[in-house]
């Protein structure tokens, strides 16, 4: 990698600290690489010199887009705690006058009315995202490293398969999903919302594509010191690939938190409702009568927190392995 | 060591299988046979009442019917298909430019060196991306609401918003309308798959619209770290050739950066038409396919024909419709990416973005992308 690419990307959050106080990430402020501030004493001298018009425009168009992309999460939280009326005659308004609980009262079931069950898809939604991560963590990384490693007859064969089935959109398999579980008699059960999703060829691939990056000197030696080949992925191989593990982590729990398509044709009973498609049903009218906008931003909010903890918690990884994702590729 | 090899081959051997077993079970019955099961059900006018492979005048084997009556029957199915295709036609007429041009503008300046707070921009750039596209759409669902934020903003600058969600007016049909074309005019009369020139004309409906913003509004995020991983992959040497020889910014971006990034548009812009093809939570949440079924997409077509109106056949022979036209442009995108060789990590990028097409959630890829070539350096 060339100096140059680094100061914009890693030294980038470091530097930025200062003006872009809400995230500090502690990694971007240990860069040593030395940002253009850092290395350069000319380029701050020329900073305070002029008053760049490039740099106003630049930063008017980041502000005005930056307004547009963050507004709509703010205008969200604030219609939660808004009245019903008050939503409808202050939409813009991001400060609830007065302020009005009531929406969450009836989320979690402090009122008398029951239609919305959040509690109910908050344990559905917090089931499958467990269950799932934790599978596809171990069993993708499992058949990643049997892929990249292991030599065994049909492993080009299951190789070009999982790449047929990777390329296979997830639109056209409501249809596939739902004739599968039915045939199974497991429609509508734990089980057809959580034995599909198990595994996951895009989870396979990557981790394969991991394994296929690192040397194998270190896992040969133990397996020449007579480890078993499960020993060896166990204790040798797997905690060299922690930084590939957390991705998978963050992709599987991302994934499986958000999963639509898939609860909505594998289910029809309330009590199996997620977050997700609880949200859809109320969302799309199913449930009561009237716009209930704050009971909807509420409960959009709700589904939203996890996914925003773990993007912000790591954001690291995100914006780190995007611009360093593609050395191996 | 001969004998020792062999003994180590024939334990991976096993390990090998046993290894890959659970991944290879699981994506076989969930995966495999139910395409293939699909794919009988496409060929059957299976009713949803009874075993779908019993055969009976319920279930009977009907041949290419189903997809026949998409293109060439007249009749309901062909009238909604063509319908949701046209919906399509200009929403990747619009979204596709869109998000391209957007993300572009938006990583050029996120890339400038002289600009501060870059990462808080690529964080709040990014984040609707992550997010689910169901929380996303019952937000926009409150903003384009008949008393919403919009409509609320419009009022501010003196402007009665439209009824967003119910109307079904299309955007070139009111264009038309001011030229004094009526509604239906002679010259629209000639039929194309059954549906009117008229109709094919109609441009997106004002409810199409909303989701054709919130659609460019998702995506944005996602390509603009696909043309900053690019824009990164620039050689230096030909920013200071440009800057010695004088080029003005402008002509730098038009002669130099713009045909340098030309991989990288490729690349966003095939992925942004076979994301197009994938709508479908937006469509669930805002609507289902009303008004009047201008926002009806082919996967939301398959979906409610199948589990709505009970015609898993014909839902089945759409979603395999819909399959081979992706196959088909994914196949367009590989053979160009190999074409242009992309270097490092746009190279990267892309086969990344091929993961996309295995998850509906298109943030779900550029999740991936921007993350697992985290590995080696730790």
């Amino acid at each position: 990698m060339t100096t140059t690419t680094v100061p914009t990307q890693d030294a980038g959050p470091g530097s930025d600290n200062d003006s872009a106080g809400k995230d500090g990430t502690p990694t971007g402020s240990t860069s040593t690489t030395g940002g253009p501030t850092g290395t350069d004493p000319r380029s701050g001298e020329r900073h305070r010199r002029n008053v760049n018009p490039k740099r106003v425009a630049g930063y008017a168009v980041l502000i005005l887009f930056a307004a547009i992309y963050l507004y709509p999460f703010l205008i969200q939280i604030a219609t939660s705690f808004k009245s019903d009326p008050e939503a409808a005659s202050h939409p813009l308004s991001l400060i609830p006058n007065p302020f009005d609980l009531s929406a969450w009262k009836r989320m979690f079931g402090l009122t008398s009315d029951t239609s919305v069950p959040i509690t109910t898809w908050l344990g559905n939604s917090l089931l499958v995202t467990v269950v799932i991560t934790t599978s596809r963590v171990f069993l993708d990384s499992l058949a990643g490293y049997a892929l990249s490693r292991l030599h065994f007859k049909g492993r080009r064969l299951m190789f070009t398969v999982l790449l047929a089935v990777m390329s296979v959109p997830g639109v056209v398999l409501l249809v596939p999903k739902f004739l599968i579980v039915t045939y199974l008699g497991i429609f509508d059960t734990y089980a057809a919302m959580l034995l599909p999703l198990l595994v996951d060829a895009a989870g396979i691939f990557i981790m394969k594509q991991f394994f296929d990056s690192v040397s194998v000197s270190i896992e040969e030696a133990a397996r020449m010191d007579g480890a078993s080949v499960f020993r060896t992925f166990w204790s040798v191989v797997l905690p060299m690939a922690r930084p590939s593990l957390i991705t998978l982590t963050i992709l599987s729990f991302q994934g499986s938190w958000n999963e639509f398509t898939h609860f909505l044709v594998v289910t029809q009973s309330p009590e199996l409702k997620t977050m997700i498609t609880g949200l859809a049903g109320l969302a799309s009218g199913e449930l009561g009568s009237g716009t209930q906008f704050p009971l909807k931003m509420g409960a959009a909010l709700l589904t939203t927190i996890p996914v925003a903890v773990i993007f912000f918690a790591l954001q690291r990884h995100f914006i780190r392995g995007g611009n360093e994702g593609g050395e191996k590729g | 060591m001969a004998k020792r090899r062999t003994s180590i081959h024939g334990r991976e051997g096993i390990a090998g299988w046993v290894f890959t077993a659970p991944a290879m079970i699981i994506l076989g019955i969930f995966l495999f046979v139910p395409i293939v099961m699909a794919l009988w059900v496409s060929m059957t006018n299976w009713t949803g009442n009874v075993d779908p492979f019993g055969g009976g005048p319920n279930a009977a084997f009907v041949g290419p019917d189903n997809y026949t009556a998409l293109f060439l029957q007249d009749g309901l199915a062909r009238s909604n298909f063509m319908q949701s295709l046209g919906n399509t036609f200009y929403y990747v007429l619009l979204v596709v430019p869109l998000q391209t041009a957007t993300s572009l503008l938006l990583a050029l300046i996120v890339n400038e060196k002289f600009l501060r707070g870059k990462s808080f921009f690529r964080t709040a750039f990014y984040f609707p991306s992550v997010t689910s596209s169901i929380a996303i759409s019952t937000v926009f669902l409150f903003l384009f609401s008949n008393t919403g934020a919009v409509n609320g903003f419009l009022k501010l600058l003196g402007i009665d918003g439209p009824e967003w969600f119910s109307d079904s007016r299309g955007l070139l049909h009111m264009f038309f309308g001011l030229f004094g074309a009526g509604d239906n005019p002679a010259w629209g009369q000639g039929e194309i798959f059954g549906r009117s020139l008229w109709d094919w004309l109609s441009g997106p409906s004002v409810a199409m619209c909303v989701i054709i913003v919130l659609a460019v509004w998702t995506t944005t995020g996602t390509f603009m770290l696909m043309f900053l991983a690019a824009l990164q992959d620039l050689p230096v040497e030909v920013d200071e050739a440009a800057m010695l020889d004088g080029v003005s910014p402008w002509q730098k971006l038009r002669l130099v950066t713009i045909p340098m990034l030309k991989p990288a548009l490729f690349l966003v812009i095939t992925l942004g038409i076979i994301g197009t093809w994938q709508v479908f939570d937006q469509i669930y949440v805002m609507g289902k396919g009303q008004p009047a079924g201008t926002t009806m997409t082919p996967a939301f077509l398959s979906y409610k024909t199948s589990f709505t109106s009970n015609g898993w056949g014909s839902g089945a022979a759409i979603a395999f419709v819909i399959f081979l036209i992706i196959v088909i442009l994914t196949g367009i995108q590989r053979r160009m990416m190999r074409e242009d060789k992309p270097a490092g990590r746009l190279r990267g990028a892309a086969s990344r973005a091929r993961l996309a097409q295995s998850e509906s959630a298109t943030a779900t890829v550029d999740l991936a992308h921007t993350n697992s070539g985290t590995g080696p350096q730790s």
